[in-house]
């Protein structure tokens, strides 16, 4: 039992990614991912706004008619959102100007939706606050390895502190939108890549046949 | 307000700033509806009407009921319900009034209530201290902003089909390295000062 749980909130974070696997959530991965520390603040917060509102509709999950049940999740999560966007007002201005409205934001970020409506609608708090950490430390992942990648080619450093020798100029090409898309890209063909092999790799050792 | 100003919060919201290109607004439909011209057009049309509305919604009531009350910190909890709502009508009325759009739309349209396109708009219009005409003006020309990028991305995909590009950049990131070049072209209207 206590290893189904521990594969659960592992296949979160890498087989079953949110970002990287399962494309959600597509708005603020590209936009605070300019820097790690940026990403790590969005992701931090994200997964808390999702444990939180995991918790929350998988208690009320027998209350809640079906018929308007999208919209009470909404109103669950823009709750928290809420809560998360005063604290980090409050207590890191600085990230929280940062990151502007891609805070308030988190609404409409559809991890949260879909784990709320594919998870938390069905299962007891218990393995949805889990699977909230898991999904969400999932995406604070994939944020930083993009953002890491952006930081690092961007301006040559990473949290802040320099990686690559002062000789190296930086590519702002990087920081832009466009940097984003492109990086995104690469990282997504990267792990389908990897994911293909994983497959091709199993079914010869099944049946010998070509992958698909 | 002049008009002028209004040209240049125009111009800058469909081509400067746009919002899938440049501020990462919308990719969710900007990625699922643009694989045929026709579906992105409809999506681009009903968002940029979507977010029209919301807008001129949504600026009532944060002027006429959240601030008289002191209730600004409820925004986006108020900001979503209004928006959801709206999806909602605009769902019902497109289903009788044109069922082939709204089959071709499919889940996405329900969807446009995520669509951080149009929370976005309404959070920024409130950010940026717009009245009630420049806010309508800002949210349809960046919706228009929206559509012309995704019809744009509709027609670069279907080319696409053709394309001979490495297995693992089926799909998602083929897609997402055009949208880059697609940005890069939008990078250039950085240049253009209006105001």
């Amino acid at each position: 039992m206590k290893k189904s749980a521990f594969r659960e909130f592992l296949s979160g974070l890498i087989d079953n990614n949110p970002t990287l696997v399962q494309l959600l959530g597509m708005c603020s991965t590209m936009a605070v991912s300019t820097s790690a520390a940026n990403a790590l603040g969005m992701g931090l917060a994200a997964t808390a706004v999702l444990i939180c509102s995991n918790v929350v509709i998988s208690l009320l999950r027998r209350l809640i008619p079906p018929r308007v049940r999208i919209a009470a999740y909404v109103v669950i999560i823009a709750g928290f959102v809420t809560i998360v966007d005063l604290l980090l007002q409050a207590f890191f201005p600085a990230l929280s100007d940062k990151l502007g409205i891609y805070i308030p934001l988190i609404v409409v970020n559809c991890i949260i939706l879909a784990r709320a409506e594919s998870f938390a609608s069905k299962n007891a708090p218990g393995p949805s606050a889990l699977d909230g950490l898991s999904m969400g430390l999932g995406f604070a992942l994939a944020l930083c390895v993009l953002g890491g990648i952006r930081e690092l080619l961007g301006s040559g450093t990473l949290f802040g502190a320099r990686v690559l020798g002062a000789v190296y100029p930086g590519a702002a090409f990087f920081l832009l939108p466009p940097g984003g898309f492109l990086v995104l890209g690469f990282v997504i063909a990267a792990v389908s890549a990897l994911k293909n092999r994983h497959k091709t790799a199993k079914k010869s050792e099944k049946t010998g046949g070509d992958a698909s | 307000m002049t008009l002028s100003s209004l040209l240049s919060i125009s111009l800058s919201a469909i081509l400067v700033e746009n919002f899938v290109l440049v501020k990462f607004l919308g990719i969710c439909p900007f990625l699922g509806v643009s694989k045929q011209t026709s579906t992105a057009t409809g999506m681009g049309l009903a968002v940029t009407f979507v977010m029209g509305v919301a807008s001129a919604c949504t600026w009532c009531v944060d002027h006429y009921l959240l601030m008289p009350l002191n209730l600004t910190y409820m925004r986006t909890l108020a900001f979503i319900l209004v928006i959801a709502a709206l999806v909602q009508v605009v769902e019902m009325f497109l289903q009788k009034a044109l069922p082939a759009l709204y089959q071709a739309l499919g889940i996405y349209l329900p969807l446009i209530t995520t669509n951080c396109a149009v929370l976005g708009v309404a959070l920024l219009n409130v950010e940026r201290g717009y009245g009630f005409i420049e806010s309508v003006v800002y949210a349809v020309t960046a919706g228009i902003g929206f559509l012309i990028a995704i019809v744009i991305f509709a027609s670069l995909r279907e080319r696409l089909e053709y394309a001979d590009y490495p297995a693992a950049f089926e799909g998602f990131p083929i897609a997402l390295v055009t949208a880059a070049l697609l940005s890069i072209a939008f990078m250039g209207f950085q240049g253009l000062k209006v105001w």
